[in-house]
């Protein structure tokens, strides 16, 4: 099962490596991991995706718990959630394909954000399914370069009113 | 006043009476500032055995150990010992020095990251950044080593940090810490549900582990097991929770443990596991072992709980404030007679003698040993087969047994023992190794005289690594290889360089003899006992 962990740590240095080193040490998945600042600049928020068996699913928590630098953790399921990636993608192009790309990019949602007269870079900040879907949709393209977020997440908002 | 004299002060206001360690320049300040104290310093040999040093007086005091000891190889070496009192859950909290704040990341001279290198291996670790923090991060250390799950915590304090001025020394009263808030009491809700649990059962047994000894319950556990006639087993770290001859008592579980502890589990239909975390050399395919049975486990560490096994009923808490609540209870149980006498047919089978006469039956000898010790004495026995000759067959009353059961250090035996013995001179302390351990180690046999101590110390010399050559006996076709140890010393003349009185045991004819002789000798001695290197441990229906 694939499982969304949205853990709020104190904002110190080498909380990032405590973390990442417990998921190393007790061979947890990271699928995907994305850190930032909360709106408290005490606190970060970091938003792990990871997928293992339940009982892995639950030792994840456990044990994030027992970090002295962990405050709070939520997890949940994707349908839970609502998720964003953000991804940017360098593309080669010429006169032939040119009209492929931008008929794909409005297909996905991207949009252009640089160009020269043989690159251009465009960009999608969508669910990771859909990020994947420009990717595959991209795939007779020439990609230069690609630099991808990890996903972020909230819980919807239907479940947080309590 | 600077970093390190708050140090200082702050070790004296936890309450620290002794510490061990090693210096070195970067930590020369705080050993300075010490001297203005009555806080007594013990210089160990080697570092990591300053840590089974505190770790051995943290066993016997129930307080955090202390240790402190230099930069870069300081640090590292004391790792081993930080990652032993990890794995057994001993509270340690591990000073450090450290170079300079603007020369860390340098690679300089005597430069470790020790807070990264150490991380899986403490239960939390500061690098301190200004002086002023000082007093906070040890009040905060020692709690979080004493309380919850205990364990190490490590302090790495910068060679100019101990030199900067504090100007406010500000102690608190209380330690807040918003993401450190372990759970004490047992929930009442499940504490009622173990009642029923009982009254719903037939086959009960409890299950000790070593969190038995670390938050004191042995005296609540064993007024449980007899108020409500429930048989007790135990894993290696929770020996001592019961007297061997207790007649609820079954023994040692697991691989290396006795029949009537296994079939105490086998044939139970409910366990209360109590601060046993169902380590793989405990029990053997937990899953199965604990299928078709109601597990309660009782676990100050929520993470132990479900871990290895499946868990019915899980509690979460001090055990020593979860079993005064648990005997306050009514507990209507079935009649538990036929249950505890079927168990103890089984204890009665004579464990058998595992060498042949020529040399001292490890058996024989460790029971004779254990039994000529005072009540309140404390056994530390080492790694290896001697370890498991000495669970198998110690003799228990009234005092402790250590050992490195998680880590299976080599070598921790006599530095724990040290310890141990500075937790309480008064108490007879026994140190018993294999010559392989042994020789890991007896650079202590310094530090013991320079602190004057009277230690008991048992060498089961066989000259060969016994567990790894029996490894290699049943596992690698009889191909032995790195498990010689005939370059071992002479122990006479070591015992005199040491000026230590020197016994020895040749075979079974003179243990009795010699073993009193051993425990009455005033000072410390070295007791060497020939064993047959091809003596083992495993049973008949081990693979």
């Amino acid at each position: 099962m694939k499982r969304i962990f949205s853990v709020l740590v104190e904002n110190r240095s080498g909380v990032l490596s405590k973390v990442s080193g417990l998921f190393a040490r007790r061979s947890f998945n990271i699928d995907s991991l994305a850190v930032g600042e909360t709106n408290d600049p005490d606190v970060s928020c970091m938003t792990i995706v990871s997928s293992g068996s339940k009982q892995t699913m639950e030792q994840i928590e456990k044990q994030l718990n027992k970090k002295l630098d962990v405050i709070k953790i939520k997890s949940f399921e994707n349908w839970q959630s609502v998720t964003r990636e953000l991804i940017l993608i360098k593309l080669r192009y010429n006169k032939s394909n040119r009209e492929e790309i931008l008929s794909i990019c409005t297909l996905a949602g991207a949009e252009v954000v640089d160009a020269g007269k043989r690159t251009m870079m465009i960009q999608l900040c969508d669910t990771p399914e859909k990020v994947q879907m420009l990717l595959d949709l991209l795939a007779g393209i020439s990609i230069v370069e690609v630099a991808r977020t990890g996903t972020l997440a909230l819980q919807r908002c239907v479940d947080t009113e309590k | 006043m600077n970093g390190a004299e708050a140090a200082a002060k702050c070790l004296e206001l936890a309450g620290v009476t002794t510490v061990y360690g090693y210096p070195g320049v970067a930590i020369c300040p705080v050993f300075d500032s010490l001297l203005n104290t009555d806080i007594h310093t013990v210089l160990v040999r080697s570092e990591a055995n300053a840590a089974h040093a505190a770790s051995g007086m943290a066993r016997i005091s129930g307080k955090p150990g202390v240790c402190i000891c230099t930069s870069g190889p300081g640090a590292t070496n004391l790792i081993t010992g930080i990652a032993t009192a990890y794995m057994d859950s001993i509270p340690l909290v591990c000073i450090t020095g450290q170079v300079n704040s603007d020369l860390i990341g340098g690679d300089v001279f005597q430069e470790a990251d020790i807070t990264g290198a150490a991380e899986s291996f403490v239960k939390y670790s500061y690098l301190v950044r200004k002086a002023s923090d000082i007093p906070r991060i040890f009040k905060e250390a020692f709690h979080i080593a004493s309380t919850g799950r205990r364990g190490p915590v490590l302090i790495d304090i910068p060679f100019d940090i101990q030199n900067q001025e504090v100007r406010k020394f500000d102690w608190p009263e209380e330690v807040n810490l918003r993401t450190y808030k372990p759970t004490f009491y047992g929930n009442p809700m499940q504490i009622r549900k173990v009642v029923t649990a009982l009254e719903n059962c037939e086959r009960p047994i409890l299950y000790t582990g070593g969190g038995v000894h670390l938050c004191q319950a042995r005296d609540e556990v064993r007024a449980f097991s007899e108020k409500f006639n429930i048989p007790v087993v135990s894993t290696m770290m929770g020996i001592g929770a019961m007297p061997s001859k207790h007649p609820l008592y079954m023994g040692m579980a697991g691989n290396n443990g006795n029949l009537a502890a296994n079939k105490a589990i086998n044939e139970s239909d409910t366990v209360i596991l109590v601060g046993a975390r169902i380590a793989d050399r405990a029990v053997n395919n937990p899953g199965k072992m604990m299928a078709n049975k109601t597990l309660i486990h009782i676990d100050v560490d929520p993470a132990e709980i479900g871990k290895n096994a499946h868990c019915d009923l899980p509690i979460v808490g001090d055990a020593k404030a979860i079993f005064t609540e648990l005997l306050k209870e009514e507990i209507h149980m079935g009649d538990m007679r036929g249950w505890t006498t079927e168990l103890q047919t089984y204890r009665k089978k004579k464990s058998r003698r595992v060498t042949p006469d020529k040399y001292t039956d490890p058996a024989y000898f460790v029971q004779k040993l254990s039994s000529a010790m005072d009540d309140n004495a404390v056994y530390v026995a080492d790694v290896g087969q001697n370890q498991i000759w000495s669970c198998a067959n110690v003799i228990m009353r009234e005092g402790r047994f250590l050992t490195s059961g998680g880590m299976g250090t080599m070598g921790y035996s006599l530095p724990a023992a040290i310890g141990a013995k500075m937790a309480d001179r008064d108490t007879q302390v026994v140190s018993v190794s294999g010559d392989g351990g042994f020789q890991m180690a007896m650079m202590e046999l310094a530090t013991m005289n320079q602190e004057n101590l009277d230690l008991k110390i048992v060498v089961l010399n066989n000259s060969t690594l016994g567990m790894v050559r029996e490894a290699q006996k049943f596992s690698f076709g009889e191909r032995y290889t790195m498990v010689d140890l005939n370059g071992g010393p002479d122990y006479e003349q070591l015992a005199k360089a040491y000026r230590l009185k020197y016994l020895k045991i040749e075979n079974n004819d003179t243990v009795d003899s010699t073993v009193k002789k051993f425990l009455r000798t005033k000072g410390s001695v070295l007791l060497e006992v020939i064993v047959d290197e091809d003596g083992i441990v495993r049973k008949g229906d081990r693979k």
